[in-house]
């Protein structure tokens, strides 16, 4: 049975959900001004000619193209490689930090965070007096006698994918070490009193409870990486050539905005396809739960 | 039954800076024991749980389980059963899997692992909720899952730090003689933490009262209770009242005792002949009463100016409800209920 609702008071509750509502208005008017519209005049621009008219020309130029195929791999390899050395690295060392002391951690946080506060161009460079061949790392290695020839850790895509890594490394570990650190630490407790090792514990009830941090960190690192330029370019040396690279070429070098909107409707395309393959796979880990210590 | 070991803690110390979190606490626990450590928060009794399960390293001493040395040992190793105060429960698995956690680690066969980990579950009356999530369970049934993933790997030891606090005043109640009744049946040497001094009574064989990092009394609940043996004991267990020597005098006219003596509230009587006559009585003004459904609470404040607490069971308080402020009452104590706190001063 429902009691009818003093309509003074209905009025009350609507007026209230609506003033949290507009408080949306301001950011939904820049992200329509500043995302969606010019996604839309890419669209059109990519259905131009340079003279104007309409044609689906661009597409049959830019897909019959080996380059485009080339770059679109090269994105996905950069991007995956990418991710993997985020992984790799990034979630132990989000475990260290999130088993240390707050003090220590907050140290040791600031450290991971410095690299973010400096200019990616400045960075890149950095690394290029590393790499290079004359670089610290090449002279070391070869005034000690470890290698005979200097390794070629740059112009190449070992040096791009080095460089990736180091600025993405911290933006994956934020969600990873805020989800571990929210993890009770009676529950480690709890399954080393069962009888559980360090790497029973970490594999059965840390892992699993970071899931949603690994993953929030793997999608920053897709969405970063699919169209990072700077460090390519730089450190890429000509021959790493993912899609961003492609389109900064087409449009300085050929100034072919119809083709460049292709590639950046394709680049838009791989972002999708890649966003839906993290919620499936959300999705299925989710109803697989961790069930047991078994296996 | 399973085979349960005694524990010996041995001149344990453990400092944080210049805080003492246990001075030198020894303590002999007997196998098969229920012992509640008692003590309000800071007194370091859950230190000293967390260092006999291996969380806390003391800084010297030496813990044994049986004639096993475990200082050193690492948590996995101990084979102790713990229930932490928050349950611990795994969040990503269900109940069953919660249970059959410490058996899945000791590589137990899955079949005899899903047997073993129903009966436990039966033990503590949740049989039919095995494939529940743990998010869908109540506080009660939480705690259930907590006492059976600590009973199923068949511990020696079992430790408890305050596990019923977050449990309403009912299902703690009933939580109580169900753990009790669960050590009974299994026998397992049992160390209890809980700052409730009720709680304590009801459930242990033996008490340990600690204070800033010292068991300040271990005894039986009844002799905690009633013959308590420093002021801090006295004053933690209940309502105690402690009177300097001469507050008190005999009512048959003899020599009152010349130590300070400890009397519990509800030891009073407001009629001299219930008491007898080597009983003994205190005079004072009424200050305020209280009635509390199954007693009357009255405060007295006697001639030298100190107040006291008289607690009068509501069936035998028939004149209570009559008493007026300001009004002059006699309260009495019989003599076995009168208690010397040497070296106490009121």
């Amino acid at each position: 049975m429902t009691v009818l609702a003093d309509p003074a008071l209905a009025a009350d509750a609507r007026r209230e959900r609506r003033f949290f509502l507009s408080l949306s208005l301001p950011a939904l008017f820049i992200v329509g001004l500043a995302a969606i519209l010019p996604i839309l005049w890419i669209i059109r621009q990519s259905f131009l000619t340079t003279g104007g008219d309409y044609t689906v020309g661009n597409y049959e130029k830019v897909l019959s193209s080996g380059l485009t195929w080339a770059a679109l791999v090269t994105t996905v390899e950069l991007s995956f490689g990418t991710l993997a050395f985020c992984i790799l690295l990034g979630t132990p060392l989000a475990l260290a930090l999130a088993s240390v002391r707050p003090r220590v951690a907050n140290l040791l946080m600031a450290f991971v965070m410095l690299p973010l506060w400096t200019s990616i161009l400045v960075r890149t460079y950095g690394w290029l007096v590393l790499l290079r061949r004359e670089g610290l790392i090449n002279t070391a290695l070869t005034g000690s006698g470890l290698t005979a020839e200097p390794l070629p850790l740059v112009y190449n895509f070992t040096g791009t994918l080095i460089g990736m890594v180091h600025y993405m490394l911290p933006l994956f570990l934020l969600p990873v070490y805020a989800a571990m650190r929210d993890i009770d630490a009676n529950l480690v407790r709890a399954s080393a009193s069962m009888g559980a090792t360090l790497a029973q514990t970490i594999r059965t009830v840390i892992l699993p409870l970071s899931t949603g941090g690994i993953f929030s960190g793997s999608l920053i690192v897709f969405i970063y990486t699919i169209g990072f330029f700077i460090t390519p370019a730089v450190l890429g040396g000509g021959k790493v050539n993912p899609l961003s690279i492609r389109i900064e070429r087409t449009l300085s070098t050929f100034q072919d905005w119809g083709s460049a909107s292709v590639l950046g409707i394709l680049l838009l395309v791989l972002m999708a396809l890649i966003g839906m393959m993290f919620l499936v796979a959300r999705r299925l880990m989710a109803r697989n739960k961790f069930g047991t210590a078994h296996a | 039954m399973m085979k349960s070991l005694p524990i010996t803690i041995d001149s344990v110390r453990k400092a944080y800076g210049s805080y003492v979190a246990l001075d030198d606490v020894s303590l002999d626990i007997r196998a098969g024991e229920f012992l509640t450590l008692l003590g309000p928060s800071g007194s370091g009794k859950t230190t000293l749980l967390m260092a006999l399960a291996g969380f806390v390293r003391p800084d010297r001493g030496k813990l044994l389980l049986g004639d096993r040395d475990i200082t050193r040992l690492a948590p996995n190793k101990r084979d102790i059963g713990i229930v932490f105060q928050n349950y611990a429960l795994f969040p990503h698995m269900n109940v069953l899997a919660n249970v059959e956690y410490p058996l899945a680690l000791r590589k137990t066969p899955k079949a005899e692992a899903r047997r073993r980990a129903l009966d436990a579950l039966a033990r503590v009356k949740l049989d039919g909720l095995a494939e529940r999530d743990i998010a869908a369970l109540s506080g009660g049934q939480r705690q259930r899952v907590a006492l059976a993933r600590a009973i199923v790997f068949e511990p020696r030891v079992m430790l408890m730090d305050e596990p019923l606090s977050a449990l309403d005043k009912n299902l703690r109640e009933t939580m109580q003689y169900e753990i009790r009744r669960l050590h009974d049946d299994l026998g397992i040497t049992t160390i209890y933490v809980t700052h409730d001094q009720r709680e304590a009574l009801i459930m242990s064989d033996r008490v340990a009262v600690m204070n800033s990092g010292r068991i300040q009394q271990i005894d039986t609940p009844q002799q905690i209770y009633d013959r308590p043996s420093t002021r801090f004991v006295a004053e933690f267990m209940g309502e105690a009242n402690i009177v300097g020597p001469g507050a008190a005098r005999r009512i048959d006219g003899a020599d009152a005792s010349h130590e300070t003596l400890m009397i519990r509230a509800e030891s009073f009587h407001l009629d001299a002949k219930i008491v007898g006559r080597d009983g003994v009585a205190l005079e004072g003004t009424l200050r305020a009463k209280a009635f509390r459904g199954e007693n009357w609470l009255l405060t007295l404040a006697l001639d030298g100016g100190q107040e006291i607490l008289v607690c009068i069971p509501s069936a035998l308080a028939g004149g209570c409800a009559e008493l007026a402020t300001g009004q002059r009452v006699t309260a009495y104590a019989p003599a076995a209920k009168v208690h010397p706190i040497p070296g106490a001063v009121a």
